[in-house]
């Protein structure tokens, strides 16, 4: 982000630090320093998204760019999604069976597994997955651009970076979520199917009747498309370190961590304040 | 010390063009933290016009550039580009400006993602649109030819030098015929024979799109040979401008030491 564009919205220069901690402060002063650097990097965002927004929404958009992110983001997770939503699968029916066995209540096992996957393990697992792969590539990515120059090189060629560079990741990252949870819940089922029948052979055509009886779309669709937010977290957060990246190599691995760990977090505690909405909306 | 005020014949001097001045910088001070890099710097350069801008490393040379095509903006005083003050301009303002100026980074800074003829091609992938494929790729073509660079279409930029980094950043500025060129520290890093070999590309190129340039550098001898003028600066603000006779006759003890170091 140029010291202009930051200005120009909203007359407060840029702050040096991209991420949010403190360093070289007393102790006496740290809780405050630690308060005002979380401000400080909230409010940065803030600028950053409006930022984003506003070049998002005007022309000329990037159509060619969003395609070759939505590749990107999408097929190129597609494996290492569906490998962690089959582990899953495959994790849940053996403890689920463990519980269930001792209560009694082994028939209901293929609909604990394919509940725990859809409402709940699959989201969050593509969520975390996709931003420790996708949000440590852009932030790297972004970073790396940052401090050799390539993003002043864009600007200077009369070509918006917030539209090139992050809006253009930060759609494919909203529209790709969804998609990979369902290709994650897909796996995750199968691999739940599996493992059952090892143990106690069931047709996949009896697991699956079993399994979504008394499901419907509710059950599916929403848990399904808050990953949209996941999606839309994990973009904003990797662009943003990325783009605000000084400081060399460093900066580059600092902003790579920063944008899994901050992404993470906000993807887990975005989680509880979603599932909580869709059970208020949709209960 | 003496500075521009004590030499009359070069303070405001009129360009060799005697035209209005398509950049114009007016007493622009920039600070960053504690450091004030320009204090009170004020340039003009014309059409057709080159200006070379000297200076110890750190005085704010590269700083006046990226001010000039807006990538910083100024503490207090104006920019002038063709007469509009750039100071406040959005984004996409600026856009409008930056369309009709080249860049060429002390780095080259090309997208290590895209080959030496997307790179060449990005400018106008975004800005003219009107051009049909072809069009477009005998565009890259006729840049890369002008910049010495025939065969290297397929690079990528980590598998060309240094000096081959900074032609393809030359033809890139130049791919929407700018008005004004910006650039930093072209020589920077180069052997000698490949220093003169850029020294002379530019010379050409000024030649044939007759464009305002503004140089930076603290390689004199390729000052004297691309620039009408030199400016040098020091405590961020030109301490003298003119040509290289104005130089060597100064009494300027800073401007003595300059030369004689150089």
């Amino acid at each position: 982000m140029s010291d202009r564009a930051a200005t120009a919205s909203t007359g407060i220069p840029p702050t040096q630090a991209s991420n949010i901690t403190v360093r070289g402060v007393s102790p006496e002063t740290y809780p405050i320093a630690v308060f005002t650097g979380f401000l400080d990097w909230f409010g940065n965002l803030g600028i950053f998204s409006w930022q984003v927004l506003r070049a998002a929404v005007t022309p000329p958009y990037e159509f060619r760019e969003l395609i070759r992110q939505l590749d990107d983001v999408g097929s190129k997770s597609l494996p290492l999604v569906a490998l962690a939503g089959a582990a899953i699968g495959a994790v849940l029916s053996m403890e689920v069976r463990s519980s269930m066995t001792r209560f009694g209540a082994t028939s209901m096992l293929p609909s604990a597994i394919v509940y725990s996957v859809i409402q709940e393990m699959g989201p969050i697992i593509t969520g975390l997955v996709v931003s420790g792969r996708v949000g440590a590539g852009i932030g790297a990515e972004l970073a790396s651009m940052k401090v050799t120059e390539q993003i002043d090189a864009i600007e200077a060629s009369a070509v918006n970076p917030y539209r090139l560079l992050a809006a253009t990741r930060i759609l494919a990252c909203i529209l790709m979520l969804p998609l990979l949870t369902v290709a994650g819940d897909a796996c995750g089922v199968l691999m739940g199917w599996l493992a059952q029948t090892l143990v106690q052979p069931i047709s996949f055509h009896q697991f699956i009747d079993a399994g979504f009886r008394g499901a419907t779309l509710k059950d599916f669709l929403p848990p399904t498309f808050k990953t949209a937010v996941f999606g839309l977290i994990i973009g904003l957060i990797a662009c943003f370190q990325g783009m605000r990246t000084r400081g060399g190599a460093e900066g580059v691995g600092r902003a790579a961590t920063n944008s899994v760990v901050l992404s993470s977090l906000f993807v887990i505690l975005a989680d509880v304040v979603l599932v909580k909405l869709i059970l208020v909306v949709f209960s | 010390m003496a500075t521009i005020h004590d030499i009359p014949m070069t303070q405001g001097a009129a360009p060799p063009s005697g035209g209005a001045p398509v950049v114009a910088v007016e007493d622009v001070q920039k600070t960053f933290g504690i450091h004030k890099v320009l204090n009170g710097m004020t340039l003009r350069v014309s059409r057709a016009e080159t200006l070379a801008v000297l200076g110890r490393s750190g005085t704010g040379k590269s700083v006046l550039l990226r001010l000039i095509i807006g990538l910083e903006s100024p503490d207090s005083g104006s920019i002038l580009i063709n007469g509009q003050n750039i100071a406040g301009l959005t984004l996409d303002g600026m856009g409008e400006i930056r369309k009709r100026m080249g860049f060429l980074f002390q780095s080259a800074a090309l997208y290590d993602s895209l080959t030496v003829a997307e790179n060449v091609a990005f400018p106008l992938e975004h800005h003219r649109k009107e051009m049909s494929r072809t069009e477009r790729d005998d565009r890259v073509d006729e840049l890369l030819a002008e910049v010495g660079l025939h065969d290297d279409h397929r690079k990528m930029p980590s598998d060309i030098s240094g000096g081959m980094q900074k032609r393809v950043g030359l033809a890139r500025a130049l791919a929407l015929e700018p008005e004004i060129l910006l650039l930093d520290e072209p020589t920077a890093g180069l052997d000698p024979i490949s220093s003169g070999e850029i020294d002379e590309l530019i010379l050409k190129l000024q030649r044939e799109h007759q464009m305002a340039s503004i140089v930076v550098t603290h390689d004199l001898h390729s000052a004297k040979t691309i620039a009408n003028r030199l400016a040098l600066l020091d405590q961020g603000k030109v301490v003298i401008e003119g040509s290289f006779e104005d130089l060597q006759q100064s009494e300027i003890e800073f401007v003595k030491e300059f030369l004689k170091q150089s």
